[in-house]
């Protein structure tokens, strides 16, 4: 049922060329989505396996505190992203607690929208992120781990940590395709109020299919120092990095 | 103006006209994150009957946020005195949807001279029937390289996304879309990341293929304004200037946005010339929502937000609008059911004001939603006259982890409302072998130069 031009799946994962029964879907492709839309909402529901993570990271010898929301359940994390935004007090006084005069860079990690996402790819790629950033003589605060937590968090645990910069970490929702796939949110000068145009972001970070670890990386690490030197960040701060390397370097195709 | 009454015994009074207006609106998730929504069905039905008894002069004085704290409140001001037609104003909200559903009223005469207030009110009294009837009744017709919005049409945006922007990825899906009759709307691409030559990659992309092919449409690359702007000043093929909106001032800050960044990016659009002379030549989305999740809602509940949104779109006179109805995700707009109320209101205030209005049907995996609900939507808005739909291969898009309306989609659509592509791109089916000339897709079109055309290099 497919059509001719299917072996154009080769450049895509997109649903092209699937052929057609009268003008609707042939009966495979249609059940095809039906079971990749019931695996993406098992995955939006899922909770976020932390206590493997922060084991994991540990064992990299990163420092790791774990923070709260007060989200209680996932339901409630989806209608209540006001509360997602929020610390719970006791998280508030341990950052307090782990304050210096001032650091550099608080990075933070959250399943958001998809606990697979951080599972599949979350220490993976920290670790890229802390073997990129050790280029430069860059004070990192511990690494932050906050389950149920919305980007807007970051401004208020890199305020807390008194940070010049904070990156949060977080599963993107979930689509038919990539029901695993990570955000990066960098925001200099991070204080509660700030808005999304003072955010720069990196999406899509799901190898092979989507961004590399690698260049995720070092698109961060341009953006930080960038962001760190102008002390700006956000729609001001334009990714001027040379497009290549991508990971499979590309050339216009003809049509 | 008091706001209060006595109804079965318990009285119910509303401190001022946005709370009667929150009050009186259908139910959604919006609302009640940012606490506007009536507290009781019984509230609700209580403060729509009050809002059909307030005369439309009383939007005009009593305006939902105050002009001195917010630009678009004084965008709407001066687009009202503007129109010098003060022959609505003494008509209820509840006579004025009577008007409107009167076959004989005169849409198009009265459209500027209404507010997006006006209009935002009069829809909550209106049941999906009402929004259809009316929004099918107004005209709105746009043009760039082809029109947009003729009686009996329907167009597409072709959406093409790529998670890594790869080009043939990207060319893959423009092809396929265009073999399924997609893409007379635009073709625009949501780019993975606004670096410059990342985008600069993709307008090349896209100008190579309408311009090899002669297809009668246009292009867009949908990055910030400000990157689009720094793009023409390199001398970039830009056709159409995107920018997401919202319907107030802080929430345009948020976006990184206000009226004189979009009067400046319009200005220099219009001197690259690339459509035909007064072209239309800017494109906006935008979807309810948008300004709580900024935090700059100003007490307004969220529908009423996105018809003002639609006074900052006509100050620009743009190609197409597009409310991106289900995107935003279900702390706004929950389940199937509010998805499509809102889609139809969106569409019903967007045309009344006079915008090129389409709707990407859309949903996400967080919602209560799926595809059936889209289909519902899809074929209200067909009857409602919707302008354009998304055209996404099998309606599963790749980058933004989403679910719009497939190719296929419209193909159902316009065989059972007979509705057919803008008339140039229709003609431009029709010579490549793409279409059979009435209005379906060609049996042998898998042999259409479009395809053996095709090289993708590696």
């Amino acid at each position: 049922m497919h059509d001719p031009w299917f072996n154009l799946r080769q450049f895509t994962q997109a649903r092209i060329a699937q052929g057609r029964a009268g003008c609707a879907l042939p009966t495979r492709a249609l059940l095809d989505f039906q079971l990749a839309h019931a695996a993406a909402r098992d995955a939006v529901h899922a909770p976020w396996q932390l206590a493997h993570c922060q084991a994991s990271l540990t064992a990299l010898g990163m420092e790791v505190l774990t923070l709260a929301t007060p989200i209680q359940s996932r339901a409630h994390y989806l209608q209540r992203p006001d509360q997602g935004r929020c610390l719970v007090e006791n998280s508030r006084k341990l950052l307090a607690s782990r304050a210096t005069h001032s650091c550099d860079i608080a990075i933070i990690m959250s399943n958001g929208l998809s606990s697979a996402a951080v599972e599949q790819h979350g220490v993976a790629l920290l670790r890229t992120i802390i073997t990129e950033f050790a280029k430069e003589p860059l004070q990192l605060a511990p690494l932050c781990l906050v389950p149920n937590a919305r980007v807007a968090l970051a401004d208020e645990i890199g305020a807390l940590l008194h940070a010049k910069l904070s990156i949060i970490i977080v599963g993107e929702r979930p689509g038919l395709s990539a029901a695993d796939s990570l955000g990066i949110y960098l925001t200099y000068a991070p204080q509660v109020g700030n808005s999304d145009a003072e955010r720069n972001c990196i999406s899509n970070i799901r190898p092979p299919h989507g961004m590399s670890y690698q260049l995720a990386a070092e698109k961060l690490f341009y953006l930080t120092q960038e962001a760190l030197r102008r002390e700006i960040s956000g729609v001001a701060l334009k990714d001027e990095m040379p497009r290549l390397p991508l990971p499979h370097p590309t050339l216009p195709p003809k049509i | 103006m008091k706001y209060s009454t006595t109804t079965q015994g318990k009285s119910f009074s509303f401190a001022d006209l946005k709370t009667l207006m929150a009050k009186a609106s259908p139910h959604r998730a919006a609302d009640e994150l940012a606490g506007l929504c009536a507290d009781s069905e019984l509230e609700r039905a209580v403060a729509q009957q009050l809002l059909a008894e307030v005369p439309l002069k009383q939007f005009i004085e009593e305006p939902l946020i105050p002009p001195e704290a917010d630009e678009v409140t004084r965008l709407i001001h001066s687009q009202f005195d503007a129109a010098m037609n003060s022959s609505m104003l003494a008509m209820c909200v509840g006579e004025f949807r009577d008007w409107l559903l009167t076959d004989t009223s005169n849409l198009a005469e009265i459209s500027a001279s209404l507010t997006p207030e006006m209009v935002a009110a009069v829809s909550k009294i209106m049941r999906n029937q009402d929004l259809i009837a009316v929004a099918r009744r107004c005209q709105v017709i746009t043009q760039f390289r082809n029109t947009i919005g003729l009686p009996g049409r329907l167009s597409t945006r072709l959406q093409p996304n790529h998670p890594t922007d790869d080009l043939r990825g990207i060319a893959a899906s423009i092809l396929d879309g265009l073999l399924y009759g997609s893409g007379d709307a635009v073709i625009g691409i949501n780019p993975a990341t606004d670096n410059l030559d990342n985008v600069t990659a993709l307008l090349n992309l896209l100008d190579e293929i309408i311009t090899h092919q002669q297809i009668p449409t246009q292009s867009c690359v949908l990055s910030h304004v400000t990157t689009t702007m720094e793009l023409m000043r390199r001398g970039a093929p830009v056709d159409l200037v995107f920018q997401s909106i919202a319907g107030t001032e802080a929430a345009n800050r948020s976006f990184g946005i206000d009226l004189n960044l979009l009067r400046e990016a319009k200005a220099m659009a219009e001197s690259l010339g690339r459509g035909r002379a007064d072209s239309n030549i800017m494109y906006f989305e935008t979807g309810q929502g948008s300004a709580l999740s900024a935090n700059a809602h100003h007490g307004v509940d969220a529908q009423t937000c996105e018809a003002r949104a639609y006074a900052v779109a006509r100050e620009f006179a743009p190609l197409l609008v597009n409310t991106v109805v289900g995107f935003i995700g279900p702390e706004y707009l929950y389940d199937g059911k509010q998805i499509i109320r809102a889609g139809l209101e969106d569409h019903f205030c967007g045309k009344l004001l006079g915008l090129p209005m389409g709707c990407d049907i859309c949903y996400t995996n967080h919602s209560e939603a799926d595809q059936n609900d889209m289909d519902n939507l899809l074929v209200l808005l067909g009857v409602a006259g919707c302008s354009f739909i998304m055209g996404i291969p099998g309606a599963d898009d790749v980058m933004l982890a989403y679910q719009s309306t497939s190719f296929h989609d419209a193909l159902f659509l316009r065989q059972t409302l007979n509705l057919r592509p803008a008339p140039e791109f229709e003609a431009w089916l029709n010579n490549m072998g793409i279409f059979n000339g009435c209005n379906m897709l060609a049996s042998n079109r898998a042999h259409t130069a479009l395809i053996s055309n095709f090289h993708p290099q590696r």
